[in-house]
Order: structure tokens, then sequence, then C-alpha cells
């Protein structure tokens, strides 16, 4: 075990050898001794969550094993950090925006085909939805998707070739409008609408937060529930203010081991107890505190309040995410097809 | 270059003109940099100071300089070593050399980032040799130098080069006529020419290796506390509602860059004439 540890506790050290240049110049890594590191490459809004499950579990861990563990985070649009861990970042946990994300790493062989299977609920811990975010008062007074195409307003949302949350956005888009008379047509021509009221398209959803919220752009941010809420508690609620959608979409972001990586480095062990303390009771609660919504019925129930039901579609309804993905998202299709023609 | 001697403005046009370029120059470059000391010091100078003293900052300053550290001195060997051969020999292919030295100026850093990650990656052209023989290279430190030497590569060279050409070799020839050796030639003719105008190359460099942000951005992986230099440290605080933090982490960049600029108008007010024609007031 310390020799894998050594060698991915900090990459830069013998590993960096290779490289003439660097021998005798590399750093200590803070993993000394028995300290064992986990990588989680993780999405955006992901930050305050496993900031702090990651040193409950590192603490439990602690008592359960007696070695230290120091968890890393690394954090970005989801489709960039997939594509990162497909180019080698050593990722020992991805914890992923959508399992689009997860497969892409799949196809490469990085991971085993049947990762969705290996956790409960389709290997998502927690799931999320995506509300509205508006200035404080609702100046614009939006309160369904309709009422995003209406002249004068304008809608920040991320690329939804980068940014997970972004796909959701589009899907949920899509799937209100779907209902409409006119169905998939009238979809289309309601998400092409939609994304003529974007003036900027961030790469990933905290960079679309920081826009509206920070740089004050826009009068409606397309959020995640869990980055809304965090962005009023953060930011102060005397600025904004979330709006609850007649429907929106269930956002399952799937967490997964990457097989090459762990059984590289010998850390299969730490990196499947780190996914599934994810679904504990004590894990639940930090998730429902920072915005998501929790699995378990009973966290649920008690956190019930602060989620309000509304009506979900699925991605399911889309055919799942190969299907949406390469109907909507891969190039080529709706959203170039429309984009473009905005 | 010294017939147009400045003299002040005569005309009430010229004054305009003066304060038109002053009030550009306060509203472009002072109005910034005073905006990124005010906002870390928004929650006053606890705050600010608390932030830098974060584990994750100070993993990051130290990437930074050990960054730097690497590639300041590698870029300035190859600059002396460019320079050398432009100033002092003709060699087919030199406009082709000046011009590769220079490309770093024009492609963007997401460039220079990215070709590493073609080259090292793990689907890369060297990918499953290095993964074979467990070695990093993207998203490690050696990614982080490569990037950074791309894109610091022309500072030291672009200094150096018109000032050796316009010493020529006389110099020189007269060393190695009186018996002197390559090396001795090298330290006791060739160097201390043009030590003045290499340390402004260095500044120059120095700065830029400790600010880029695109190119590392590609190939940092962005871990916190492992890969993560002081500008893509800024970034992370910034995107995580911590706006002191991220404004104190750049304004130790932004302190030096005034740090920068401080010792090369020194080095200009002192060493006029020793460093390239282009730089003399």
């Amino acid at each position: 075990m310390v020799g894998s540890i050594s060698r991915r506790g900090f990459t830069l050290g013998a590993s960096g050898a290779g490289l003439a240049m660097l021998a005798g110049c590399a750093p200590q890594g803070p993993a000394k001794g028995d300290v064992q590191a986990l990588l989680n490459v993780s999405y955006d809004p992901t930050r305050e969550l496993y900031k702090a499950f990651d040193a409950e579990f590192s603490k439990r861990w602690k008592a359960s094993s007696g070695k230290e563990l120091k968890v890393n985070q690394s954090h970005g649009g989801s489709g960039k950090q997939a594509r990162a861990v497909i180019d080698g970042l050593a990722a020992d946990v991805v914890t992923l925006a959508l399992a689009y994300d997860i497969d892409q790493i799949a196809s490469k062989g990085l991971i085993k085909p049947d990762w969705q299977s290996r956790l409960p609920n389709n290997s998502t811990p927690f799931t999320s939805t995506i509300v509205f975010l508006v200035r404080k008062g609702n100046p614009k007074g939006i309160k369904d998707w309709s009422d995003l195409v209406k002249p004068g307003v304008q809608v920040i949302t991320p690329n939804p070739k980068t940014s997970g949350g972004a796909r959701w956005n589009y899907l949920a888009a899509w799937a209100f409008a779907q209902k409409l008379p006119g169905g998939e047509a009238t979809a289309r021509s309601f998400v092409q609408q939609l994304y003529k009221h974007v003036p900027v398209l961030d790469t990933g959803a905290r960079g679309a937060t920081t826009t509206f919220v920070q740089r004050e752009i826009g009068d409606v941010l397309l959020a995640w529930e869990n980055e809304a809420l965090l962005s009023i508690k953060e930011l102060g609620p005397g600025k904004v203010e979330t709006v609850i959608p007649s429907s929106s979409i269930l956002a399952e972001p799937p967490v997964a081991v990457v097989d090459r990586v762990v059984d590289k480095q010998g850390s299969r062990a730490v990196a499947e107890a780190y996914l599934k303390a994810l679904y504990e009771d004590w894990a639940q609660e930090i998730a429902a505190q920072n915005g998501y919504r929790p699995t378990s019925a009973a966290v649920a129930a008690k956190y019930a309040s602060q989620f309000p039901k509304l009506n979900l579609a699925t991605i399911a309804d889309f055919g799942g995410w190969a299907k949406a993905q390469k109907a909507h998202f891969a190039d080529g299709g709706v959203f170039d097809q429309i984009y473009k023609g905005s | 270059m010294r017939t147009l001697t400045a003299k002040r403005p005569a005309s009430v046009g010229a004054y305009l003109l003066v304060a038109a370029g002053l009030s550009w120059l306060a509203l472009v470059i002072l109005l910034p940099l005073a905006a990124v000391f005010i906002q870390a010091l928004a929650k006053g100078s606890e705050a600010a100071l608390s932030a830098l003293k974060e584990p994750d900052a100070i993993s990051a300053v130290k990437l930074t300089l050990l960054v730097a550290a690497i590639c300041v001195p590698l870029n300035a060997v190859f600059g002396l070593a460019a320079a050398w051969s432009v100033a002092k020999f003709d060699f087919k292919g030199k406009g082709l050399f000046l011009t590769l030295i220079d490309l770093p100026f024009s492609i963007s850093p997401v460039v220079s980032g990215l070709v590493w990650v073609l080259l090292f990656g793990a689907n890369g052209w060297f990918g499953s040799f290095l993964e074979h023989n467990h070695i990093k290279i993207v998203f490690a430190l050696p990614g982080l130098v490569l990037a950074t030497l791309l894109v610091t590569l022309p500072f030291t060279a672009r200094e150096l080069i018109p000032l050796m050409q316009d010493q020529g070799s006389d110099e020189e020839t007269a060393a190695v006529t009186l018996g002197a050796g390559g090396w001795t030639t090298f330290f006791s003719v060739t160097l201390p020419n043009v030590k003045w105008a290499l340390l402004y190359g260095v500044l120059l460099s120095n700065a830029r290796a400790m600010g880029e942000f695109g190119a590392v951005s590609v190939v940092s992986g962005h871990i916190r506390g492992l890969t993560n230099t002081l500008p893509l440290h800024v970034e992370v605080l910034y995107n995580e509602y911590d706006f002191v933090g991220a404004f104190a982490t750049a304004s130790l960049l932004a302190g030096l860059a005034l740090i920068t600029l401080i010792l090369k108008t020194g080095l200009e007010w002192r060493y006029a004439g020793e460093l390239s024609a282009s730089r003399r007031h």
C-alpha cells in the first residue's frame, strides 16, 4: 500500500523523475507515511457538499481502519472533468452531474460497463432538480417556463456542451414544452426561443451562478436547486430568491469508482467505502443541508419542507442519456441546430 | 533614437492629449488594480490574511514558486543560447528560428496547454508508454512546468537578441585573439555585457510564469492543494463565493506585478545604456 500511496500521493514526486530536469526538484507531497490519498473528481456545484462530507468521512475512516485519509477534490464542468479523467487525471472516484459523462469514461475502458448497477438508485445517492433563481421581489414576474421567453427577459444558463447542469436545464425546458399542444415541434421552437434570451453561455454551472449573482447579468438563472439554495445562503437572501416552476426534471448526479485507477493504485477498498458512505443517513443529512434531495426516506421526511414537490420528468422520458445526448447535444444535434439558427 | 527629444507640452491641445492618455491609463490599469486591493480588504486585513494562511493557498504559493524556479532558469539558459547563436553567427534558417521563438507570443495559451495533453495525456501520442512506466506528466507538476515553459519561452531571448546583435562580436573576437577559450570568453566578455538585459528578461518571464492562467489551467486537473497554482486558486476561491479570499490571493499576484514593475523601472533608469536599444529612454 505504501508504495502505491507515495506514487499517487503526489504524482509530482517520483513519477515526475521521467523528466530529467525535474529530478531532485520534486516536492514532498502532503501524503507522507501512512496517509492514504483519494481523489474525487466532481462537477461544479458539489464543492461545499464534498468539503463537509470528506471531513466527516476521513474522521470515520480513521476511527474504523486506524488510517489517515486525505481526500483531494477537483471541480469543474461535468463534461470537462470527464474529459480530464479520460486524458489521465487519476481519479479514484468520479461524482459527476449526469450518467452520460460517466458512460464516456466507461467507454474508454476506465470504468466497467455495469457501473450504474453497482450502487442503489442507479448509483445516485441524492438527486436534485432544476429551479429558477430570480432577483429579489421577482421584478419580471417570472412564475413558470413560459415566462422565460417573454420580451425583455434575459435567461442565464451555461453551455450544454460542457456543463451537465446546462443539459438538465435544457431537458427540463424541453419536457415542459413537450406537454403543450404540438408536442415535439412546440418543444423545439420553445427551446430555440429560450436560447435567444441567453446573453452568455458559461462553461459550468458555478460560472453561470457567478454571472447572475455577482456580475448581476440577466433576470433569471436556471439552476440546480442545491446551487440556488446555496447562493441564497452564501450571498444573502436580500439579493435573490427561488421560483419553483410547474414542472421540472429529476436530475440524478451519479457516482462511480474508476476501476482502472483504483486497481492500479490499490485504493479500491477506500474508494468503494467512500461511495457507499454517501448513502448513509449522516451523509444524506449533509446532502440535504447542502440543498440536495436525499434518497433516504427518513432524511427526506426530516427535510421535506425544504424541498417542495413538483412534477418531475426523468431522463427515461428521453430514452436514457445515450439517446438524449445523441439527439440533442452531440455535434450537429438539436442544440447545435437551434443555437446556430438563433 | 535620440533625435526626438521630449519637451514640455506647448499648447492646450498637447495638454489635452496628455490628459486623455493619463485618464485612459487610470481607467484601464489603475482602477482595476485598485479594485483588487479594495476587494481584498473589504472585510479587513484579518480576513484577507487568513485566506492566505489556508493550507490550499500555501500549497498554491509553493507550487507557483516551484514552477517558476524551474522554468525561469531554463528559459534564461535557452534565451542566452538562442541570442548567442542568432547574434554572433550566420546560419541557414535564422529567420525561421526567430519566428519560432516568437510563436508562443501569438498562440493562445489554451493551445499551449492542450498540446501537452495531446502528447502526454492518457490518449495522447505517448500516453500508453507513460502509463506503462508510471510516469505522470499532465495533471501533475511536469505538465505545469511544460505549459509554463512554452508560454514564457520568448521573454529572455527577445530581450537579449537585439542587444547582442547591436553589440556584434568584436569584443569576443578580441578575447579569442588574445588567447581566451570559449568559456572564458563567455563568462568574462559576453555575459557581463548582457547581464542587465538578462536580468530584465528573467524578471519578465518570472512575472509571466507565476501569473499564467490559460495554459496551466488545461494541464492542471485542478486538484486543490496539489496541482492548483496561484492564478488557479484565485479562480477556485472566486467560484466558492469567497470573494475576499479570491482577491486577497489576487493581490499577491498584483503585488508581484508591482514589484516586477519597480525593478524593471529601476533597471531601465540605472542601466539604460546596457539594455537593448529599444529599451532606452
